[in-house]
């Protein structure tokens, strides 16, 4: 008989240990951020969008080679002896005309390998997140200067089914 | 129902030579217009208040886009969506019935509106049975949900229609119980007596005398579970009965559940407030009607606040509350309530 009156004052009691909680909640400041008008702030370093300043690019391919799913397709050109010296931005004689680079960026796993090798710090990882496309070519992103909009191959899009070796 | 004809008599020329069957129909039908604008515009309010209310709790934002000042055009864009939806009627469905429930179980909250008292002068109709009325028509809803969770031809439904029964009849006992206990010091059943007989000072009210002050409580916790609110919504819960009685519903025929469940909330509040809280009375600052709203608005604020705060109860549960608690606690209550009123006679 004791425990039933007990029972019942313990279950008013807790209910309203639990309407304090919420009570209090109801007027602490949500956390709530309207994302289009207010935008998360990335933390430092954060692997979003490749970008590759192509000015920069000696074309050594050392990125392609590092990629874990093959989504950089690079092809070169060995510059004429008598065209005129260019460097990149740290100095590094740039003897190859880099006549394709894509990136196609549906397939890319943000991994960052393809930037710790590049020599001269010109393919980074930009913070821009928001680059949703309404059709998957136009995740194919073009940094070599010229180059011809024409399907590239290996299709890009289309990845390759690297197990059907 | 009188004020209104009497403010039709004084403010509308040649209302007086209109023939004395209109005369009659034309406030009824005014009156009624108003509960049902009342039943039907309170919801659009109340769903978006207890969206806002859930959502703060939560510590999130709510709907805030959908017109401007924080989403408050919400319930009208669900609304527009689901009178636009496809109407389903499954193909096993009891198709009269089906169509028949969400109609009955709106027309038990919205019938018991006629009798609210909204302030000295307006109450749609002073029936000197007002408190039975009440407890007797709002006892259709549950008819109209077995209605629905039969109809439905679906075991989630059938198991939601049959638990709501159970529950809310469980539950009608001790609340009606609570009822009483107000009504036996007044001795009239009809509302505007019950709220009369608490004027003179807050400290009239019958939620400040201690009879009445744990029968409201009983009260309170009864009407929660008949308007099947969280923490009694095992009815409808969505973990375990998909949606209970509504499943098969959509469109307009669900939001007319929606819609009767909110209306429901507020008339279990508004005789909260009329039994217990002093009705339309308040300081003179602001008129009855207002103080009616405030107070009852109060009321349904602490039903979310509570269901916000609460988990479900398990069906035993449930049935140990109303039976064993709160039935016990009810008579105790009425017979208090009963002893106190012979001794005041004076009887021996």
């Amino acid at each position: 008989m004791k425990r039933y009156f007990l029972d019942i004052i313990e279950s008013i009691w807790t209910v309203l240990l639990g309407m304090k909680i919420t009570g209090l909640h109801l007027f602490t400041r949500s956390c709530t951020l309207q994302y289009p008008l207010v935008k998360w702030e990335l933390p430092e370093r954060s692997r979003m969008r490749l970008f590759n300043k192509i000015e920069d690019c000696i074309g050594c391919g050392q990125c392609v080679r590092a990629c874990p799913v093959d989504c950089i397709y690079m092809t070169t050109e060995k510059r004429g002896k008598e065209a005129p010296p260019i460097f990149a931005a740290d100095g590094t004689p740039i003897k190859l005309s880099v006549t394709q680079f894509d990136i196609d960026m549906s397939l890319c796993c943000y991994c960052n390998l393809c930037v710790y090798p590049c020599p001269t710090h010109c393919l980074v990882m930009t913070p821009e997140y928001e680059f949703a496309v309404h059709t998957k070519q136009d995740f194919l992103y073009r940094f070599a200067k010229d180059e011809p909009l024409a399907p590239v191959t290996p299709s890009p899009v289309t990845p390759q089914p690297a197990l059907v070796k | 129902m009188e004020y209104l004809r009497q403010v039709l008599f004084q403010n509308v020329t040649g209302f007086d030579q209109l023939p004395g069957s209109l005369q009659v129909f034309i406030p009824m039908l005014l009156g009624c217009l108003l509960c049902l604008g009342l039943v039907t515009l309170f919801p659009l309010v109340a769903v978006w208040l207890e969206r806002k209310v859930a959502a703060h709790i939560q510590d999130r934002l709510g709907p805030m886009r959908v017109g401007g000042w924080h989403g408050w055009a919400q319930t009208i864009a669900d609304g527009v969506k689901l009178l636009l939806k496809e109407d389903i009627i499954p193909a096993e469905a009891d198709r009269l019935l089906f169509k028949l429930a969400p109609i009955m179980v709106f027309v038990g909250g919205f019938a018991a509106f006629v009798v609210l008292p909204f302030s000295d002068q307006f109450i749609v109709s002073d029936l000197n049975i007002g408190v039975l009325y009440i407890v007797a028509i709002s006892s259709l809803g549950v008819v109209g949900i077995i209605m629905a969770g039969w109809a439905s031809n679906n075991k989630y439904a059938l198991f939601g229609g049959m638990r709501a029964a159970a529950q809310i009849v469980s539950y009608e006992i001790p609340t009606m119980l609570a009822i009483l206990t107000v009504v036996i010091p007044v001795g009239s059943l009809s509302m505007q007596d019950i709220v009369r007989a608490q004027s003179g000072g807050i400290s009239n009210w019958f939620i400040f005398q201690p009879i009445t002050f744990l029968a409201f409580w009983v009260f309170y916790i009864g009407t929660l579970a008949e308007v099947n609110r969280t923490p009694f919504d095992i009815p409808e819960a969505e973990s375990e009965l998909v949606a209970g009685y509504h499943t098969e519903y959509s469109g307009m025929r669900f939001a007319f559940f929606f819609l009767a469940e909110y209306a429901n909330m507020f008339l279990v509040s508004a005789i909260g407030v009329t039994l217990f809280w002093g009705g339309w009375q308040g300081p003179s600052w602001l008129p009855g009607p207002i103080w009616f709203f405030l107070k009852a608005m109060a009321l349904v604020f602490v039903q979310m606040w509570l269901r916000w705060t609460l988990p479900r109860l398990r069906v035993d549960q449930l049935m140990y509350v109303s039976w064993k608690i709160l039935l016990p606690i009810s008579f105790v209550l009425v017979l208090a309530a009963g002893t106190l009123a012979l001794v005041a006679e004076g009887t021996p």
